[in-house]
């Protein structure tokens, strides 16, 4: 057991490795920091020492290594745009995004099933075919179209809900939360169901199949030769069995929220992490881009790490294939 | 905790948080694309950027609505001898942690401006000696006559000294720091507002300084600028009435903003001219189908190309009317005698004729350069560039690239790598010298090697260039603008550049702000009043 989660642990890493090559060789392409951090009439000469000064100009292996040996002790430098360490950029910007990432999730979670148990359950309703059709264009519309006819709907149109930033926010310790202001909470409104429709569509299509499935299998059929109530045997037999796989998905799919919330945060302006890294490709703001990038990476392979053990704990079939690998 | 208690801690949580609302009146909201990036007015030379500054900081000089220099923290100055003025400061200004404003306050900013990874070098002329005199009165000693120096002061602001050693922020924050110094991310000016609080990327927040010595035009009792850089959001946000105002508006939204009962669109002519431009220099060019020779060295190709562009056409029908063709390098506001300038006619033919007599019946082919993000509808002016040259043969390939990558491959660090291309430019010292200096001089000077550093064609000619020097040190406005003209008749005559147009500012007002839109783009809310 040790050694396999150590074998994932190191895989992780390596993961982990290949994410930081990948994007460094890409912030070449970005195009040159220096022209952000200037204005168009400074002369050659001063961009020259900016971007010795930045090693900018050392060959690219030799910035890989001299950023990884920072990033494992946690230093990952500092905003070429805002001239503050990245890392207190992103611990200021987390809150934002978890909370929207959290929120997203239950959103998605809750109408998912409700919206799946319900087509699942009356087939032939139109309500279930509304359902059907709303799945279609939560999986089909982009991300950014739904966030802005929301916001020309009702930000603009009936002026119920606020079409940018985060509302008054409570200060915690480090941590900032919308939840507790009722301005908060409607600015999280919007951008929580363009950031969870994805997800519920998805969640909701997998429920409706996952609970016809279960309905045919036959202790369903011998719980209704028992008697046992219609309700009894849809939400306490029927909906529990569906339910692992569910979770299962949403937990895997809370990377993707995060990683996903790029978007969410540009269209409602939400001064989140995925923002932060929007304008940091807009100014080819290097520092920030790769530590987004790694901590997104982070967040993927920790998840999947802790599912992949989990597994292990919860089907002991897995564990006796584990310590004999063949 | 049981959960009547956390019920009732919410509810004590959202009431203080419903007591601590600020109270809308007289806040005025604004909402920019562009943010505010350090605090530290010395580090980025960009029109957003001063302008947020100009709340806060103050120079000896500034610019009043017509962009006239007018007195700030110098009361009055006098000529003494051309190569010695002498500065009257205000008295009785305080910074806004108290400390009074004396002379060595000027004298230390003056050095500090000049400093290692200062983005400001050129407003305040390396030659230019500061003289404390008394504490209010300061000299300054140059080598040569310049009749610009205080408009080339505008955007230079005046720092505490004690406060800028106290916080270890005596050498200006470079664009490439480090670490993020004191004064990157805190203020202490002189100017109308001080900053409450600053979350770079997030929010700023202004209140208005009860002590400034000024009279203030505004009625407002605090600023909330957020950055909001998607334009969809930006509008949205004035529309619902959720900030007062925004800036840019893009061109396809303005009637809609018109339209809305809500705000309007403050539109003029922005002093930043767009051109094109083409390379002169190399012997053959680096993209194009014509090897062994470089046609653009040619003056009738460049005859040609200017002759083939309508920029009527491209007013009318890219910008939608909110353009001013131009037929110089530089904004009329910024020239007076810019009227006795006007543009060749569009001639299709005639262009057509000149590139046969060129050696070229049938065009050729050339790649252009294009950002797609930052000037006004950039893209979509060169797609109409490539159809209009399309109808004198000449076949173009254009390439247009977010403005990271653009500026890389064809600014001087970059190598000039372009065969043609679009800029825009506005004169960082509201002056034509700037433009004859920088963009239209030749890039090959031994004396002065930051010469055409702008100029990404080399476009040379060296009578232009002592004509710019002499303009450089001539103090009699009169003979200075006849100069000037000469000047940019040699570069018109040669067909150095072809000027498209002064783009259009577009600002988004709420119907219950009133605010002066000034031509340099810079968004001064120290001008603005709300109503209740």
């Amino acid at each position: 057991m040790l050694a396999f989660t150590l074998r994932r642990a190191i895989q992780a890493m390596g993961v982990m490795i290949a994410v930081g090559i990948i994007a460094f060789s890409m912030f070449r392409f970005a195009g040159d920091p220096v022209n952000q951090m200037v204005a168009i009439d400074t002369s050659a000469a001063e961009r020259a020492a900016i971007r010795q000064s930045l090693g900018l100009n050392d060959p690219v292996p030799v910035q890989f290594v001299h950023y990884f040996a920072n990033a494992a002790q946690f230093k990952f430098g500092v905003s070429y745009q805002f001239r503050q360490p990245v890392a207190d950029l992103l611990k200021e910007r987390m809150p934002a995004t978890l909370e929207l990432a959290i929120c997203a999730t239950i959103f998605a979670m809750v109408f998912g099933i409700l919206m799946g148990v319900y087509s699942a359950l009356r087939r032939d309703t139109l309500l279930a075919k509304i359902f059907q059709a709303v799945s279609l264009i939560g999986i089909s519309l982009p991300t950014f179209l739904i966030g802005i006819l929301l916001i020309y709907l009702f930000a603009v149109t009936l002026g119920w809900l606020p079409s940018f930033g985060r509302g008054e926010v409570v200060r915690l310790g480090w941590w900032t939360t919308g939840l507790l202001t009722v301005s908060g909470l409607k600015a999280l409104i919007m951008p929580s169901i363009t950031l969870g429709l994805f997800q519920m569509t998805l969640i909701m299509r997998l429920v409706r199949a996952e609970m016809l499935e279960v309905l045919r299998t036959d202790y369903i059929r011998f719980a209704r030769a028992r008697g046992l109530t219609t309700r009894a045997i849809h939400f306490g037999h029927a909906l529990k069995n569906t339910l692992v796989p569910v979770i299962t998905v949403a937990g895997l799919q809370f990377g993707s929220v995060i990683a996903f919330a790029i978007i969410t945060e540009t269209v409602f302006q939400w001064p989140g992490m995925g923002l932060l890294f929007v304008q940091a490709v807009q100014n080819v703001d290097i520092p920030i881009m790769a530590a987004y990038l790694l901590m997104v990476s982070l967040i993927f392979v920790t998840i999947n790490l802790v599912v992949d053990i989990l597994y292990t704990v919860v089907d002991p079939r897995l564990r006796s294939t584990i310590s004999r690998p063949g | 905790m049981s959960v009547r208690q956390s019920l009732l801690a919410t509810a004590t949580a959202l009431t203080v948080a419903i007591a601590t609302l600020p109270a809308s009146a007289q806040t005025l909201r604004y909402a920019n694309q562009g943010d505010l990036k350090s605090l530290d007015p010395y580090t980025l030379k960009e029109t957003t950027t001063i302008a947020h500054h100009a709340h806060v900081y103050e120079g000896l000089v500034t610019r009043d609505k017509d962009l006239k220099i007018v007195p700030a923290l110098a009361e009055s100055w006098e000529i003494l001898k051309p190569t010695q003025w002498r500065f009257h400061l205000r008295k009785g200004v305080k910074f806004h942690n108290g400390d009074p404003f004396t002379a060595e306050d000027v004298i230390f900013s003056a050095d500090r401006v000049r400093a290692t990874g200062s983005n400001f070098l050129t407003n305040v002329a390396t030659d230019a000696k500061f003289v404390k005199v008394d504490d209010y009165t300061v000299d300054v000693m140059l080598d040569s006559p310049n009749p610009i120096l205080v408009s080339q002061w505008d955007g230079w602001f005046i720092m505490d000294k004690k406060w800028c050693q106290e916080n270890n922020s005596v050498a200006p924050t470079p664009a490439s720091a480090t670490t993020p110094s004191y004064a990157s991310l805190h203020e202490n000016g002189t100017g109308p507002f001080y900053i409450e609080s600053h979350q770079p990327g997030v929010k700023t927040v202004f209140k208005a300084n009860p002590n400034w010595w000024g009279k203030p035009e505004h009625n407002l009792k605090e600023i909330d600028f957020t950055p909001i850089a998607s334009a969809a959001t930006r509008v949205a946000a004035l529309l619902s009435g959720e900030v007062d105002v925004i800036e840019p508006v893009p061109i396809q939204d303005i009637e809609r903003v018109n339209a809305s009962g809500i705000a309007k669109v403050l539109t003029g002519p922005e002093l930043r001219t767009i051109f094109l431009g083409m390379d002169q220099t190399r012997d053959e060019l680096l993209y194009s189908n014509v090897k062994g020779k470089n046609p653009f060295k040619d003056i009738r190709v460049r005859e040609a190309f200017y002759k083939a562009v309508d920029v009527d056409l491209i007013q009318k029908r890219v910008m939608r009317g909110l353009s001013t063709p131009s037929a110089l390098m530089v904004a009329p506001p910024l020239y007076a005698l810019s009227r006795e300038f006007t543009r060749p006619k569009f001639d299709p033919d005639g262009a057509k004729k000149l590139l046969t007599e060129a050696g070229y019946p049938t065009g050729f082919e050339v790649t252009m350069d294009c950002p797609n993000d930052r000037y006004v509808n950039d893209s979509a002016i060169c797609q109409a560039v490539v159809g209009m040259l399309a109808r004198i043969g000449v076949k173009v390939d254009l390439l247009a690239q977010p403005k990271q990558q653009y500026f890389a491959k064809v600014l001087k660090p970059g190598g000039f790598k372009t065969s043609f291309y679009m800029l825009g430019w506005t004169p960082a010292s509201s002056d034509s010298h700037n433009v004859l200096h920088d963009i239209m001089g030749c890039r090959d000077d031994e004396k002065d090697p930051n010469r055409g550093e702008a100029n990404l064609g080399g476009y040379c000619n060296r009578e232009l260039d002592v004509l710019t020097d002499k303009i450089l040190v001539e103090t009699d406005a009169a003979k200075r603008d006849q100069l000037i003209k000469q000047a940019f008749e040699i570069g018109n005559k040669d067909y150095s550049y072809v000027p498209l147009h002064q783009q259009a500012l577009a600002w988004g007002v709420s119907n219950k702000v009133k605010l002066t839109q000034r031509a340099d783009n810079e968004v001064l809310l120290y001008w603005a009043t709300k109503q209740q």
